[in-house]
């Protein structure tokens, strides 16, 4: 009912719309077209100033209304990410000049030289000065802003240093996956044909690898991190290609199937601070999937919490390594386990006895 | 040879003598399937891709309207919805396989369909021979075989969206592997192919067009015409035929690698794959590699949609502004430089897919360089309606939109292109408003500008005045709303292609904002709908065009009668004497380029 009562207000608008536009031409053949054109040209003219002021004003009031919800420039959680924001704001400084001399010429030189009886144009070809100014000042302004984002841009991708912790992300339709490579170090080789869910391994680790066996394998859960340490990002996709986003600490690289990629930064903010900073007892960092990858893109999500060594070392030590889920008899727990038992057993064997 | 002989094939029976030349017209008895479908005539087969291109309109601004109902309501259901669409939008809500259809086709045919098509075809078609005084195209015929390439990859994508599992729904930039896995969903089906088969006509549709195009501005100009004194759409549209007829077959070449690993079990793309559980034999492909094809188009494609814009711009601004162009070799020299800078640009796309930083670093500098002529040609319109006398018609309200628009999206351009900031914004919604402001909207203001000016040329009727004034001030006060506020969802993060913000934290808090872009979209996707109501309606009931020459402007066209034959010109092509911009030189408003230079006339061109 609703939906209909919409439809006839809007064709009802249309109508009306229609017959006043037919009817003011009527009126302008009647009145004379030349009068009603010379209105019509003053009626824009004076439009296209009311534009510019309130467009301006606009432009204004929108960013009292959405500034603070965006991620403020500063509040950047990472150190690549304070260069981000640096760069931000050069090109936001360089861009918002231009913006606003250029609309206000555009739109005033349009009000202000409306046609009028009295004026004659001005015959202005070309003028090599002028043009020769417009060439180079846009072109020195953007050789430092190349300059300044190249400088960050290196900086950002460049190699990780030595005392970075690693960590893969797996990223598959819809959910990511993670891995640390345990106390060696490494991460241990995969063949993507190895994979099986079920026979619990899903990152398709080869198990001959030694590198594998102390590999923690940990899913559903968050990713953890330490603060003011680098990490390095170990980017893999199983199937399309995703896109680890990370708005709070300012990265982004895609995943790809069958060529992983890399990134790293170091978080400069755990969660608990955070959470102080934005006034946000709910804050957590998450990780969005950037890359249409099918129907649920759009609720891929994972999170990550920062916190510091202590904290990270004892939820590290919680975790088993994958490979003793795929072969329990060779986990050294389980093994003392069952010779607890069997030691358990045994003392309780003599008792009975 | 003249064009005339290869239009008649006796060219000595009719080149000297007018009167002989009309009554050889009157005897070709032209049947309605020769005249309106058939048509050999440039002019009848712009407005046959203008038609078209304004039926794909309406389809992808209302594919628009309905994917902002989920966005900007997605807590609320619309059975009505369910009513048209029925498991796609089950209990009212929109599904998001065909949210992601939606988006799909409405940036595909959006970006072909409307703005390649709909634009460079109607507008390369009806002014080539026009503003450079010939008969036809160089080859009618493969101008109406383009067309009709055009319409069977229509009919092949409007195809698509009713078969079982629905239309491509990967984006419009259909990213390998999750296009090429029918099992990645339901929108990489038989729907993809469907896709891939429209696109590879589209591409033969797009090359026979634009070897004519540059064939006959090349070839066959009227005496006098130097390249020098054409006006800047005609080179606008020659640079624009170039690049796509360079970049068209890369992605031709693309998408039929695609279309083989679809089906053939090729691996071009792919490599180390398990979807749904199912270990796929696919290795040594690269994902990566479809994306340079992809985008070896796709930023020429950007141009290939902005340059005829750009070029009837000049052309409006300069006519209404009763001044010439400023800078007119400048007009040229950028057009030139943003041709070639456009096939040195496409890696900036891919700034965070694994791509080598240095190589990384060329992109930005080069992208970045695209910002002076850019420059050049924003300054030089400034100056064109500095000190001019100008006269607010409809086509020149949209071509100063225009303007205004490719500033603003221009300089978001400077962000993203800088691959630094690039990694926090690729991606997000920034992007999403970045380039419909500079390549959507623009371009169709662009386009709107050039209906608005030439349908009296095209139909020998006016657009209502007034509904034109109505459209162009709710278009743009609409495209700000719309456009301008969703900067700020990608600079807090906010990925595009996101159909439901409620699951996340930290993006969720645009609630409103959402709102108001969904209420104002509708809003100007209505107002297009009355603009082409009044378009065909003025088709037959509109004003009558009285005056040769309604816009006083230099430009050959408007020499022709008011409704031209097919031939364009009774009687001998007009000679040209001087280029198209001499508004108010010595004291006269215009002088048309037929007019002989005179002995005392001041010296500029």
């Amino acid at each position: 009912m609703q939906t209909l009562f919409i439809v006839v207000i809007l064709l009802l608008g249309f109508l009306i719309t229609f017959q006043i536009a037919k009817a003011s031409e009527y009126v302008s053949v009647m009145r004379g077209e030349e009068k009603s054109r010379k209105q019509n040209n003053r009626i824009n003219a004076f439009l296209l100033l009311v534009f510019l002021i309130g467009g301006m004003i606009g432009v204004y009031y929108c960013n009292e209304r959405l500034g603070g919800k965006i991620l403020q420039m500063g509040s950047s959680a990472s150190d690549h990410g304070v260069d981000v924001d640096m760069m931000m704001k050069i090109t936001l400084i360089i861009t918002g000049i231009v913006f606003v001399i250029t609309q206000t010429l555009l739109f005033w030189f349009s009000y202000k030289y409306q046609a009028s009886d009295t004026r004659k144009a001005f015959y202005f070809p070309h003028n090599n000065k002028l043009e020769v100014i417009w060439t180079v000042i846009p072109a020195i302004v953007l050789t430092v802003m190349v300059g300044f984002g190249l400088f960050y841009w290196f900086r950002i991708t460049s190699e990780a240093p030595g005392n970075a912790m690693v960590v893969e992300v797996t990223g598959s339709q819809f959910k990511w996956e993670f891995r640390y490579p345990g106390k060696d170090k490494i991460l241990g080789k995969k063949y993507f044909k190895e994979i099986n869910e079920a026979n619990n391994n899903p990152l398709g680790q080869l198990w001959d690898d030694p590198a594998n066996h102390d590999d923690i394998y940990v899913s559903g859960e968050d990713m953890h991190l330490v603060v003011n340490k680098p990490v390095k990002l170990v980017i893999n996709s199983k199937d399309v290609i995703h896109d680890v986003g990370l708005a709070q600490f300012r990265m982004k690289m895609d995943a790809v199937p069958g060529t992983p990629t890399s990134i790293w930064f170091t978080p400069t903010k755990t969660t608990l601070q955070m959470k102080k900073e934005m006034n946000d007892p709910e804050f957590v960092y998450e990780i969005s999937c950037d890359q249409m990858c099918g129907k649920g893109h759009f609720s891929m999500r994972g999170t990550i919490v920062v916190e510091t060594q202590e904290e990270f070392d004892r939820w590290m030590v919680a975790k088993k390594p994958k490979y003793y889920a795929a072969f329990p008899e060779k986990d050294p727990d389980a093994m003392k386990a069952k010779a607890d038992t069997v030691k358990t057993i045994a003392a309780v064997m003599p008792q009975k006895k | 040879m003249s064009n005339e002989a290869i239009m008649h094939g006796h060219a000595n029976v009719i080149s000297h003598d007018d009167v002989h030349h009309d009554e050889h017209h009157a005897h070709h008895h032209q049947s309605f399937i020769t005249k309106y479908i058939f048509s050999q005539d440039h002019k009848t087969i712009g407005k046959q891709f203008l038609i078209t291109g304004i039926i794909w309109g309406v389809i992808g601004g209302l594919f628009s309207v309905l994917f902002r109902l989920q966005l900007g309501f997605p807590d609320q259901t619309f059975p009505i919805l369910e009513t048209f669409f029925g498991h796609w939008a089950k209990g009212g809500v929109i599904q998001p396989e065909f949210y992601y259809a939606l988006v799909t086709i409405h940036g595909t045919v959006l970006v072909f369909f409307v703005l390649t098509a709909g634009l460079s075809g109607t507008f390369a078609n009806l002014l080539i021979p026009l503003q450079i005084g010939a008969r036809d195209m160089a080859s009618p015929f493969l101008n109406m075989l383009s067309y009709w390439f055009f319409f069977i990859a229509s009919v092949i994508m409007f195809a698509s969206l009713f078969v079982h599992t629905g239309p491509a729904a990967g984006g419009w930039t259909i990213y390998p592997p999750l296009s090429a896995l029918h099992e990645a969903g339901d929108g990489s089906k038989i729907g993809m192919d469907l896709w891939l088969i429209s696109m590879a006509l589209f591409i033969v549709s797009s090359l026979l067009g634009g070897l004519n195009y540059i064939t006959t501005i090349l070839n066959m100009r009227t005496k006098g015409m130097s390249m020098t004194r054409m006006p800047l759409t005609m080179w606008a549209i020659l640079f624009t035929a170039i690049l796509g007829v360079l970049s068209f077959p890369v992605l031709l070449s693309g998408a039929i690698l695609l279309l083989f690993d679809r089906n053939l079990g090729t691996s071009f793309y792919l490599s180390d794959i398990v979807v749904n559980g199912h270990i796929l034999p696919n290795e040594g492909g690269s994902a990566i590699l479809f994306q340079h094809l992809f985008w070896f188009l796709g930023h020429p494609e950007v141009y290939i949609i902005l340059l005829p814009a750009m070029g009837m711009v000049s052309e409006i601004l300069s006519v209404n502004s009763r001044k010439p162009i400023f800078g007119y070799m400048a007009m040229i020299g950028s057009l030139f430089a943003i041709c070639i800078l456009a096939f040195l640009v496409w890696a900036h796309h891919m700034f965070v897919t694994g791509l080598n930083p240095f190589l990384g670093s060329v992109f930005v500098l080069l992208t970045l360089l695209i910002a002076v002529p850019s420059a050049i040609k924003v300054f030089n319109w400034l100056t064109t309606l500095w000190k001019g006398n100008i006269r607010f018609t409809p086509g020149m309200l949209f071509a100063i939109g225009f303007v205004s628009l490719f500033i603003s999206g221009g300089l978001t351009g400077l962000f993203l292109g800088n691959s630094t900031i690039d990694i926090h914004l690729h991606d997000t919604k920034f992007v999403v408003a970045h380039f419909h402001i500079v390549m959507g909207v623009a371009s169709m203001f662009g386009m709107f500008a050039g209906i608005y000016h030439w349908f009296p040329k095209m139909f020998g009727r006016y657009l209502n005045n007034t509904l034109g004034y109505i459209h162009f001030w709710v278009t743009i006060i609409g495209a700000y709303l719309i456009f301008w506020p969703m900067h700020y969802e990608g600079l807090a993060g906010v990925p595009r292609r996101y159909l439901d913000l409620r699951g996340w934290h930290n993006f969720n808090k645009f609630d409103d904002l959402n709102k108001m872009i969904t209420i104002v979209s509708m809003i100007v996707f209505a107002m297009q709908l009355m603009f082409i109501f009044n378009f065909f309606y003025s088709i037959f009931k509109g004003r009558k065009v009285r005056t040769q020459n309604p816009w006083g402007s230099n430009t050959l066209e408007w020499t022709t009668p008011i409704n031209p034959g097919h031939g364009n010109w009774v009687g001998e092509i007009p000679e040209v004497h001087r280029w198209a911009y001499d508004y108010s030189k010595d004291g006269r408003d215009f002088i048309p380029q037929t007019e002989p230079i005179g002995a005392d006339e001041s010296k500029d061109h």
